[in-house]
């Protein structure tokens, strides 16, 4: 179910979105969601402000438009339930277009787009402007627990390798004429997920052999370099305190 | 660096993997100050077990290892990776960071350098082996050569005593090939090497030791080892084709 | 599965966030006692392989294709704690890094895929393991239904999150018939693919399986022969079942459902019940006034995953008994 888009969004560039520490892009992120995720949706005059202070920094970051909209049909399973809502929604009914639909559901639909909307262009952004490893970074500098981001960056690190063994095998399987189109036919498929859990452990246990090997004692040693300046906070910082002041407004007088 | 006493003396090494399978079955072996030796034998004769006993990654049932004064046990692990330095086979199990400026960091930070002192340890560690250009790249986009040599660099950043190399050579391009044994051949520390590439054995180390049951089998000068073809045959051992050692004795030393 | 911003509301953003770090933060102590040192290369090479088998497909009916969630395969294959971490950071990193699914929504994505699939999968699996034969059958097959089961059950959490955070005028019967009755179905998948995945690790590491660290060199090698076409079309059956069933709940006007109401006298006492200032969402049981038979159902559910990730938790600290990793395998060749 989660087969998920694989391919890392990073688009190089210099932008100064891209220049950004990356505890500060990540917060700034979460923060402008969550004051999308509350603006009451019947103020379309916010969602237009958050829209725009949006598009702004995408125009900011030079990834093009076009691959913003690209990764964006990542929300379309859940906009195409979105549709389906006034149909099977509850509530009063009128008419649109001859057919007859929930109003609520309208208003739900609209709400369910442009949040899911706004939200997945944010993590475009993000995701566009940084690295995988700076990620991790920002991440623990927020204070996610060490261990977490340390998994995660080696997960990462060794991703592709795994994706280089398992299209190995499926070539090596295919090479042998299998083409399993049903269910039952699976086996080999599962066998060769088996076989890959293997290798990833034993890997597992070959690195740990080499970080031993270089001293590790089971805590990692701090490597790395800059933080992110006040200045950068406080000008990150006003994206998401405008997008609040309009939720808030919005949600004062709805 | 010179010592007075031999850098590694293992003495009546035994040990068996908690499957059942005796690797090492009464193996000795000294190695004196700036020697380098070559670790010849068939596969699971026990050379890559032997090698892991050197920095305490295993742990022998019975015997000792001393690396310098120092007597391999839990107490001295710390020092002893500090002086071994050992290189595996895979080379993709060595580089979890990120970049490879920082999977050269982790080893001397692990030993408490900071700062300017680890970006300088880095730096020399990578200009060793020709490598300083790689400092930013992402270790899964190098190729063969280019991870062997940037491995190398992040156990030499340790500035070890002794290195250990499980089959260095393995899957490189003549050119890689090339670029590997001219770094081994500048580094002034002793060397251990495993390896199968025959060639590439009696270019590099004076002194060669078959290995093969779990226990050394023969210890001589390489050369004398290459010409004893009974010897050879014994242990799956064989001369690439149209190979001739003697040859190496009259051509130019590089 | 991977929800996007918006879908339920932000007050369930932040609960289900508080939930799912201290449930993860939780799993992170549990795994750093038991793999010490080990647990980053481990685990992270874990989740690699997670995120890995979630990409690739296999085949389901006429060349369509399903993918893996991995939560059940995860706890069985590591131990609850640290599967639920792997996965946890797969749904994260997915979030961050690939946009997949809303960074609001992390609170109850990773509610959702990793620590209800990973404990309540567990549970289930360490269930079936105390009446199934103690061999590499039992193993297999308890894993399998436990996957199985996993699926529809991170369906059912996020319809009892619906209740309380709907954002649409869907009633909660509509949205736990839709989504569980789809997703039994789709476990049908995850269930066969896990099993068999487990089946190889046992044939070849049987150490490397935490759910079978308790049976002995001669119970593993009891292997079992599963006749796939049979097993598939059997439990294409049950799920069938179970899914007419469920969606009876789906449709918008429940005959039997309704009919089953007056008989039992739910409804008309109904109606004025003291749920006017429930906090529940005032969608989610708009149901055609069934307001109390959608939260009988829903309380139900709620105490079903409840019972199962708890019973999922007693066993993993109960199980913490079992050693600590062993020194496996020889490290390279020669």
């Amino acid at each position: 179910m989660g087969a998920g888009h694989t391919h890392p969004l990073y688009v190089h560039g210099h932008s100064r979105v891209h220049r950004l520490a990356p505890e500060v892009k990540i917060a700034g992120a979460v923060a402008f969601v969550f004051a999308v995720a509350v603006t009451p949706r019947q103020a379309v005059w916010a969602f237009c402000v958050h829209a725009a202070m949006l598009l702004a920094v995408v125009a900011l970051s030079g990834i093009p438009a076009r691959f913003v909209l690209a990764r964006l049909t990542v929300i379309l399973p859940f906009v195409a339930f979105a549709l389906l809502i006034p149909f099977v929604g509850t509530g009063e009914r009128i008419d649109v277009l001859g057919v007859s639909v929930s109003r609520e559901g309208l208003w739900a639909t609209w709400n369910v787009v442009a949040k899911a909307g706004l939200g997945a262009t944010v993590s475009i952004v993000l995701a566009g402007t940084t690295e995988i490893p700076r990620l991790l970074t920002g991440m623990s500098r927020l204070r996610v627990p060490a261990a977490l981001t340390m998994i995660a960056s080696f997960m990462v690190r060794y991703l592709e390798v795994l994706v280089g063994e398992v299209r190995r095998v499926r070539i090596a399987m295919a090479s042998r004429a299998y083409a399993p189109r049903w269910l039952w036919q699976a086996r080999p498929v599962a066998a060769s997920a088996g076989a890959l859990f293997i290798r990833s452990y034993e890997r597992g246990e070959r690195v740990h052999a080499a970080m031993l090997s270089r001293g590790y004692t089971g805590v990692m040693p701090p490597i790395d370099e800059r933080h992110a300046t006040t200045r950068e906070w406080a000008t990150v910082a006003t994206v998401p305190a405008i997008a609040w002041m309009v939720a808030v407004t919005a949600l004062v007088t709805s | 660096m010179s010592r007075s006493g031999p850098v590694v003396d293992a003495r009546g090494l035994r040990f068996r993997y908690p499957d059942g399978h005796e690797a090492l079955r009464g193996f000795d072996l000294q190695v004196g100050a700036g020697e380098r030796v070559a670790l010849l034998g068939p596969n699971g004769a026990g050379k890559t077990t032997f090698a892991l006993h050197l920095n305490g990654i295993h742990v022998p049932d019975e015997g000792v290892v001393r690396i310098g004064d120092l007597v391999v046990e839990e107490a001295s692990f710390a020092e002893v990776r500090r002086r071994v330095g050992l290189v595996f086979q895979d080379a993709n199990d060595q580089l979890f960071m990120p970049k490879v400026a920082e999977d050269v960091a982790f080893g001397p930070a692990n030993l408490g350098v900071r700062g300017d002192g680890l970006r300088a340890r880095v730096a020399e560690a990578l200009d060793a082996v020709g490598a300083a250009d790689l400092a930013d790249r992402t270790p899964h986009h190098l190729s063969g050569g280019e991870r062997r040599r940037v491995a190398l660099a992040t156990v030499l950043a340790m500035r070890p005593d002794l290195l250990v190399l499980d089959e260095p050579t393995s899957g490189l391009d003549p050119a890689g090939h090339r670029e590997l044994v001219d770094v081994l051949r500048s580094l002034p520390m002793t060397q251990l090497v495993i390896t199968h590439d025959l060639p590439f054995a009696l270019e590099l180390c004076e002194r060669a030791v078959v290995v093969d049951g779990g226990r050394v089998v023969a210890d001589r000068a390489t050369t004398d080892v290459l010409s004893d073809a009974d010897l050879l045959a014994r242990h799956r051992l064989a001369l690439p084709f149209a190979f001739d050692p003697s040859y190496a004795r009259s051509s130019p030393t590089r | 599965m991977h929800a996007p911003d918006g879908f339920l509301s932000a007050g369930t953003a932040v609960a289900t966030g508080a939930v799912s770090a201290g449930a993860i933060g939780a799993s992170l102590r549990q795994m750093r006692t038991s793999l010490k040192d080990k647990q980053v290369p481990l685990a992270g090479l874990a989740a690699a392989f997670i995120f890995a088998a979630q990409m690739f497909n296999f085949p389901v009916a006429a060349g369509t294709t399903g993918h893996l969630l991995g939560g059940a395969l995860a706890a069985v294959l590591l131990g609850p704690f640290t599967g639920a971490v792997v996965v946890a950071v797969v749904v994260i990193v997915q979030a961050l890094a690939f946009a997949d699914g809303g960074l609001t929504a992390l609170g109850y994505n990773v509610l959702n895929m990793a620590v209800v699939t990973a404990f309540g999968g567990y549970g289930v699996f360490s269930l079936l393991r105390r009446v199934l034969p103690a061999n590499a059958s039992g193993v297999v097959v308890a894993t399998g239904l436990a996957a199985g089961l996993s699926v529809p059950l991170s369906a059912m959490a996020f319809a009892v999150e619906w209740l309380f955070g709907a954002t649409a005028p869907v009633p909660f019967d509509t949205v736990f018939g839709a989504m569980v009755g789809v997703h039994l179905l789709i476990g049908i998948g995850e269930g066969l693919i896990s099993a068999l995945a487990v089946g190889a690790v046992l044939a070849a590491r049987p150490d490397l399986v935490h759910g079978a660290r308790d049976l002995s060199r001669e119970q593993v090698a009891e292997r079992p022969r599963i006749g796939m076409r049979g097993f598939v079309i059997g439990a294409g059956l049950v799920a069938l079942v179970f899914a007419t069933v469920v969606s009876q709940f789906a449709a918008p006007d429940p005959d039997g459902l309704e009919r089953v109401a007056e008989d039992q006298g739910f409804l008309g006492s109904a109606q004025d019940h003291a749920l006017a200032t429930s906090p529940f969402a005032d969608y989610a049981t708009q149901g055609l006034g069934n307001e109390t038979l959608s939260l009988a159902v829903a309380g139900v559910v709620g105490v079903v995953i409840t019972l199962l990730v708890g019973l999922g938790i007693v066993y993993a600290v109960r199980d913490r008994r079992a050693p600590a990793s062993r020194p496996s395998t020889p490290v390279g060749t020669g």
